[in-house]
């Protein structure tokens, strides 16, 4: 196989983790479930830094988001499928 | 891998601890005796002064905490021997009777009625007594799973989460079944998989107990100092940088650093020595990598497995910390800090099991004596904590 740009901890997973450096908006990635090594393709919306999530599914305020097939938090802003998810449209639900 | 028989070189102390290095330490009792102990270890080669902030009008649990660290960190098998200097005899005395119930070489001194030059020249003798005997100590083989391994992740990001905390998991769940100690800490760090968490007690009541914990942090700690959601200070800046948003990401990352399989069998206070035997153990702590490592060789911890994503350099003076990375940047970036590289698991090119092995590898390597990058580059974070102002 070769080097997927994002990995997903999860098939419950509404988000994946870009793991490659100078990601660039529209690139057709490599996707793979860590948990089965089961793999897909999804387009990245913008420039997306190593370490940074992307949205698997489009994502309306209050959803909550998804990885490790749990709960990490309520999203703030409305996020389309491929967009980059972060301190911009997801928040905390504890503090 | 069949790690049954693994053995390191090690030393074997006089209660049976296994140590991995061979320390001398000078000890200050109270932040009043640094110089003096500075003075004695630049004096004196091959010994380690450990200065430090604290140990002057402090009470109650705060005082008990003090105590606990001071003869926890002289008790650690990675010491040979200890030297402690304070300003006064009283508790001076307490902190070298603490330790020589290990039976390690200790004798205290104190400065008031003396002064400063004639504590140092008597401090300087004593050390290098004590040089000698360490110097002639050899190492011997034993059991791999006789070095008691504590965890905690530091400037964590997406890929702590996806690669090397899974690798401390890993390690975990092949070395404590078969007796190994190992604890995990950072209390406030678990918000968002307490639960989870829980959920990996070895009974009820240690869930329990570590719920009540892990309650009382958030009750007593976050909710009656925060002046805000913690946005600008859990999760860090450098863990925002790296593409963690919120302290429920974060915690679930965390918490892969304890496998698969392995229970956690108690809930230590901070810098507390197992008492129930081997096996997974939970400490409260902070999550700020200096206070926790601190309390975890206090409670004779004699190396540390620490995974970072954007690259925390954090060392200890008297536990070697071993750095694992699964961030292909900061692997590339800052490749002198880290030990262990497992940013191959990104790109699939290398298993968790694969990783885990790589991972006890080094861990037999350094206990061996291979010095870790944090040792090489002389980081000595030594951090009380502290629970609050002293009187």
């Amino acid at each position: 196989m070769s080097a997927p740009q994002l990995l997903v901890h999860d098939h419950r997973d509404n988000v994946g983790v870009v793991v490659v450096e100078g990601l660039a908006a529209g690139t057709d990635m490599l996707c793979v479930v860590t948990e089965d090594n089961s793999d897909f393709r999804a387009v990245a919306n913008q420039d997306v830094p190593i370490g940074h999530k992307i949205a698997l599914t489009d994502l309306a305020i209050g959803d909550t988001v998804i990885k490790y097939g749990h709960d990490i938090g309520r999203v703030v802003a409305p996020i389309r499928k491929g967009d980059h998810v972060h301190t911009q449209n997801l928040k905390t639900k504890r503090w | 891998m069949d790690l049954s028989n693994s053995t390191i070189w090690g030393y074997r102390r006089e209660n049976g601890r296994v140590g991995v290095r061979n320390h001398v330490v000078i000890l200050p009792l109270d932040d009043i005796s640094n110089a003096a102990c500075e003075a004695v270890a630049a004096h004196i080669q091959g010994t380690l002064a450990l200065p430090h902030a604290y140990g002057r009008l402090q009470f109650g649990a705060d005082l008990d905490l003090h105590f606990r660290t001071m003869i926890g960190t002289g008790s650690n098998p990675n010491v040979a021997a200890c030297v402690v200097i304070g300003i006064e005899p009283e508790w001076t005395r307490k902190v070298v009777e603490g330790i020589a119930e290990t039976g390690k070489p200790v004798a205290g001194f104190w400065i008031e009625g003396n002064g400063d030059i004639a504590t140092v020249a008597a401090a300087s003798r004593q050390a290098k007594a004590f040089v000698h005997q360490a110097s002639e100590q050899v190492r011997e083989p034993c059991p791999l799973t006789d070095v008691w391994i504590a965890a905690k992740c530091g400037e964590s990001d997406t890929t702590t989460g996806l690669a090397s905390c899974p690798t401390v998991g890993n390690m975990y769940d092949k070395l404590v079944p078969l007796g190994l100690y190992g604890c995990f800490g950072e209390t406030s760090e678990l918000t968002g998989a307490e639960h989870l968490a829980a959920a990996r007690a070895a009974t009820p009541e240690v869930a329990e107990k570590f719920m009540k914990v892990w309650s009382a942090y958030q009750n007593d700690v976050i909710e009656a100092h925060k002046t805000s959601d913690l946005s600008d200070s859990q999760p860090t800046k450098g863990n925002i940088a790296g593409g963690l948003t919120t302290i429920e990401e974060k915690a679930m990352g965390n918490l892969e650093k304890i496998g698969r399989e392995v229970k956690f069998i108690d809930v230590l206070e901070p810098a507390q020595a197992p008492t129930v035997g081997p096996g997974l153990y939970f400490m409260d702590t902070s999550s700020a990598a200096a206070e926790c490592c601190t309390l975890q060789a206090a409670a004779g911890y004699a190396l540390h497995i620490f995974p970072t994503g954007q690259g925390n350099v954090i060392g200890n003076p008297i536990m070697p910390v071993i750095k694992v990375s699964g961030n292909p940047r900061t692997v590339r970036q800052m490749s002198e800090h880290i030990d262990v590289d497992v940013s191959g698991v990104v790109r699939r090119e290398l298993t968790i099991d694969q990783a885990g092995d790589s991972l006890i590898d080094m861990i037999t390597r350094t206990a061996n004596g291979r010095l870790t990058a944090a040792e090489a580059l002389g980081h000595r974070e030594f951090v009380m904590t502290k629970l609050y102002r002293s009187a």
